[in-house]
């Protein structure tokens, strides 16, 4: 493991240099946003809108004292959208979508010796490769969690006001109520650290694939597995830095 | 010249190469040859630094590759051009795309200039107007014509083939043969290919390398190849119909 982690550190140290040309460097950060961020967008949406609906309703159904408004309804569902769905659960969907893209894409250059050959043409492959990624993740994910609590807050109040449990007026008051703006800031904190967990582990698996075509699935697993336990591990650290 | 001195290489405990001293010269033809398995590509991969050697070292023009830092490394490579055994085009850029990779990493030229420099590239292996196919949608042989009309783009010093013709029809075989024969002379180049094809090392074998179970088993040209008495290179010589018929 702990070979992983060194190889890992110094595959980092490659990627971390100045881009050999500007003007490629531009045109894969686009690619990738396209590739990484505007791609997630659909799924983003669908799981953040049905999610959004699911908090809002349970917790409805469970204030049944007349003594709690139910404007708490709306800031529930804000306060765990905005401090955990948004940057976690997201990210973890992020881990399996783009980490695995990003592995298997970089693990089959590998096996078809196209990393070789960048290499042979003097390139500096690890930079070539995993830096327009790791920023492109690092500069979408926000944008995209941002888009997520969105739409989330839109599904619980659609939820609310179809299943007629909480009026509009309450939920968007709840979702009003002692607003902080703290909330955003560490939920976007955690969502860039995430991306560089998902891209730099995903382009490490990738990188460093050896084999052939099921070593390259392999490879693949691996960078969802390993992000999204890196994930988890490292949002109890920040929520313990952050929030207490 | 490049010049490989005293080199061997360990995967494992398996040793893939054996000790093995070899010149390859300017403006010529160096053939590698050997059976399937006998340590071809590893050698290649050797001397162009994509592994590193276990001993010996490898020296480019007296400049010695495993002593250079790896901007150095980086600096040399740009006068070198590989042709990969599988071809290695890169899957996401078309055939224009490819070739013109190089040119856009490395230099300063206008798009226009650069086109014109893939036509030509494109033109010196018969394949004008592929300019949009995607690699996948190339032949085997067409594929090998790109990576090599890539590996040419930026003029290389050093040219290194794997391979070139392997599984084409006897046809495109000779005329790639030809082709990189005549970019060697042409460009004087340092050209070093791998083969097991008879036909191209009768044809182009300036210098023949011949590699047994990772060993330097006998070098030559290939006019010397016909009249060896060494049992394991007249084995692999002879072990078609043709060259039988050819001895006789
Ligand atoms: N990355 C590697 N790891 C371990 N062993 C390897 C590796 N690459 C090659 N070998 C071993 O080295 C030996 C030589 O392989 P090499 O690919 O150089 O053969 P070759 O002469 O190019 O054969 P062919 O004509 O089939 O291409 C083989 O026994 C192979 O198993
Ligand atoms: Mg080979």
């Amino acid at each position: 493991m702990f070979n992983a982690l060194g190889e890992y550190l110094l595959l980092m140290f490659q990627v971390f240099r100045k881009p050999d040309k500007r003007k490629i460097f531009r045109k894969q950060l686009f690619l990738e946003f396209q590739n990484l961020g505007i791609d997630s967008l659909g799924i983003v949406a669908i799981i953040s809108a049905f999610f959004g609906g699911i908090v809002a309703i349970q917790t409805a159904y469970n204030i049944d004292s007349p003594l709690i408004s139910l404007t708490m309804v709306g800031f529930t569902t804000r306060q765990s959208i905005i401090l955990e769905f948004s940057p976690t659960i997201i990210s973890l969907i992020l881990a399996g979508k783009v980490g695995s893209r990003i592995a298997s894409e970089i693990g089959t250059m590998r096996i078809t010796e196209q990393i070789d050959a960048l290499k042979v043409m003097g390139v500096n492959t690890a930079n070539y490769l995993i830096f327009p990624k790791v920023v492109a993740s690092l500069l979408i994910n926000p944008i995209l969690i941002i888009f997520s609590v969105v739409v989330a807050l839109f599904g619980g109040w659609l939820a609310c006001v179809v299943t007629g449990l909480v009026t509009s007026q309450d939920y968007i008051l709840g979702i009003r109520y002692c607003f902080e703006g703290f909330i955003v800031f560490y939920a976007l904190i955690k969502t860039v650290v995430f991306a560089f967990i998902i891209a730099s582990v995903s382009g490490y698996q990738g990188y460093f694939t050896k084999g052939g075509a099921l070593d390259v699935g392999r490879s693949s697993t691996k960078a969802v597995v390993y992000s999204s336990i890196l994930i988890i591990i490292f949002d109890l650290i920040l929520t313990q830095l952050l929030l207490t | 010249m490049i010049e490989a001195v005293n080199i061997s290489k360990f995967f494992g405990n398996h040793e893939v190469l054996k000790n093995i001293s070899l010149q390859f010269e300017k403006g010529k033809t160096n053939l590698i040859i050997g059976r399937s398995g006998s340590g071809k590509t590893v050698l290649m991969k050797c001397l162009v630094g994509l592994y590193g050697v276990d001993k010996g070292h490898i020296d480019f023009d007296d400049r010695n590759l495993s002593k250079m830092t790896s901007k150095e490394q980086r600096d040399i490579r740009k006068d070198l051009g590989m042709l990969f055994q599988g071809g290695a085009l890169f899957d996401s850029m078309n055939v224009e795309e490819n070739i013109m990779f190089p040119l856009t990493m490395f230099t300063k030229k206008t798009y226009e200039e650069k086109l014109e420099r893939v036509n030509f590239c494109l033109n010196r292996v018969a394949l004008e107007n592929t300019n949009k196919l995607y690699p996948s949608e190339l032949s085997g042989g067409m594929t090998k014509r790109v990576a090599i009309a890539r590996a040419i783009s930026m003029n290389p010093e050093y040219l290194f083939c794997d391979e070139p013709n392997s599984g084409l029809d006897p046809i495109t075989a000779g005329v790639i043969d030809e082709l990189i024969s005549e970019i060697t002379k042409e460009y004087q180049t340092t050209t070093i290919i791998n083969t097991h094809d008879m036909n191209s090392v009768l044809k182009i074998g300036d210098k023949v390398a011949f590699i047994y179970d990772g060993e330097l088993w006998w070098k030559g040209d290939k006019h010397q190849i016909l009249k060896t008495d060494n049992k394991e290179l007249n084995d692999f010589v002879f072990a078609t119909e043709l060259t039988t018929r050819l001895k006789n």
